[in-house]
């Protein structure tokens, strides 16, 4: 059979950002991918060269908008662990709760682009109907609705009153109801589970083998999740990773949809356990030396390294997406498949080319 | 508390990664930087049971050192960028994008390694008294 290579984006209906594959098909299968990035490249790292440590932050939470505060989190957290810096237990429950939300409005999104890619126009729409709830929350608590900025070193900006946690655990029992309704469409509809039950399927060895990270690792039956290293309050909270065994495209929406529930669970937990006190930590001084940061985004494991040298500008910053550690599994997962099913497979490792183009 | 990084050299860099692979950990990326002078670190880092392992190979800018790759198939990314930010060439690399992962093929600097452009200016500097002696 003659060999054809077609290519797949960087412009296609069902990316929203530009991922470049070029599939070689026989017979309309899938025999080889080769990708290719750097259409967007920003090159963001460098600006530790301009801007100061703190100033930092305001970077980082643009490497990609939908998880900003855990992109924040991560960053302050290693700035602060090499200053010594000990945040108060409250701000720590502050960024595990915006953490969370961010969680829930990133797998909405996905949710909603996974049914959109297979052509399920209105659970794409119920998806992002209730998204918008999500971040009508952010917005309320921190005043802004994606990019949310409460993140500083040593803490946080903003506070929440106790009203403001009540009114966010009853929107969040709102986005519960709705999303149980849309449970037996998403996991038991005929033509859902047609075109997600064995595609794209990545066995637990070979999803180690080749670094999967986050819900495409869980999927596979891995039960990693940076959240059991138990850093902001997350070690004063009750979870266990949410795991499926099957490796396919219907595994992975439906450890995303597991979550969404498990982070409104995390969220009612921190209101219940939220300590008083102070949300900032005051400080003085530059950092010095070198840290690795790990935390959990909705995409998997986010990666920091962080070399300062008593400098106000750090001497290095080195980011390492979720994304980006998935596109060797996604290498693995299209071999074998129809070229039909090439965007059902790419969307269900949710890849953020933003986040990859730093 | 700094985190504790294990120094080898390009001879044992794919030995003791293979080690790691046997023992069980996880590739999870690399990092470059700079390091002073005309050098570079390259820090390797392994997951296992959310601990991390960390080994530190220091290099020569433009220098050329052993592909991870075909032990962990995945570092052939981040392999592949390093090349293209730092200059650095990684030799037996599994994906070879030849320095157009991120960059156009007529770029000939490496636009993360400040190294090279300070030599260029000492160059200069070094050059322009030798000038006006003459």
């Amino acid at each position: 059979m003659l060999k054809t290579i077609i290519p797949f984006g960087p412009q296609h209906p069902v990316l929203p950002e530009p991922l470049h594959l070029k599939l070689t098909v026989e017979d309309e299968i899938i025999t080889g991918v080769f990708p290719a990035l750097g259409f967007v490249h920003r090159g963001l790292e460098q600006l530790v060269h301009i801007r100061d440590f703190q100033q930092m932050i305001q970077v980082v939470e643009r490497v990609c908008g939908i998880c900003s505060m855990i992109h924040a989190t991560c960053y302050c957290q290693g700035i602060e662990a090499l200053m010594e810096i000990d945040p108060p237990p409250r701000a720590k429950f502050l960024r595990t709760l915006w953490c969370e939300v961010h969680r829930i409005q990133s797998h909405l999104l996905w949710l909603g682009l996974f049914a959109d890619c297979f052509g399920f126009e209105s659970l794409f729409m119920q998806f992002w109907k209730i998204r918008e709830k999500v971040l009508d929350i952010n917005e309320a608590t921190t005043g802004n609705r994606v990019i949310v900025s409460v993140n500083v070193i040593g803490g946080v900006r903003r506070d929440l009153s106790t009203e403001q946690m009540q009114w966010t655990c009853s929107e969040l029992s709102w986005v519960q109801n709705e999303i149980a309704c849309l449970k037996a469409t998403l996991l038991s509809d005929y033509t859902v589970k047609k075109r997600t039950v064995g595609k794209g399927v990545l066995s637990k060895d070979k999803a180690f083998e080749l670094g999967a990270v986050g819900p495409t690792a869980r999927a596979s039956g891995i039960a990693q999740d940076m959240r059991l290293l138990g850093y902001s309050a997350l070690d004063q909270l009750d979870f266990e990773p949410v795991v499926e065994t099957d490796g396919d495209c219907y595994a992975r929406s439906k450890v995303r949809f597991q979550e969404v529930l498990q982070s409104i669970d995390l969220i009612r937990q921190a209101v219940s356990r939220m300590p008083a006190g102070e949300i900032r930590t005051k400080f003085k001084g530059r950092p010095a030396g070198e840290m690795f940061v790990r935390v959990e985004q909705p995409r998997g494991e986010l990666f920091y390294y962080i070399k300062a040298n008593g400098t106000k500008h750090l001497e290095r910053l080195r980011i390492r997406t979720p994304t980006f550690a998935n596109i060797p599994a996604l290498l693995g997962m299209l071999p074998g498949m129809w070229l039909s099913d090439v965007p059902v497979v790419v969307l269900s490792i949710d890849p953020c080319i933003s986040c990859t183009e730093r | 508390m700094q985190p504790e990084i294990i120094s080898v050299s390009a001879d044992t860099l794919v030995g003791e990664v293979a080690r790691a692979k046997f023992e069980g950990f996880r590739f999870v990326t690399l990092s470059c930087t700079e390091s002073g002078g005309d050098s570079v670190d390259i820090l390797y880092h392994f997951d296992k049971d959310l601990r991390l392992k960390h080994l530190r190979l220091s290099v020569l800018k433009c220098s050329t050192v052993p592909s991870i790759s075909a032990v962990y198939f995945a570092a052939f990314l981040v392999e592949n960028e390093i090349q293209d930010l730092f200059g650095v060439r990684f030799e037996g690399l599994v994906v070879d994008y030849e320095r157009t992962l991120y960059l156009d093929p007529e770029v000939a600097f490496a636009p993360f390694c400040t190294v090279g452009a300070q030599n260029s200016n000492r160059e200069q500097t070094v050059t322009q008294p030798g000038t006006a002696d003459s």
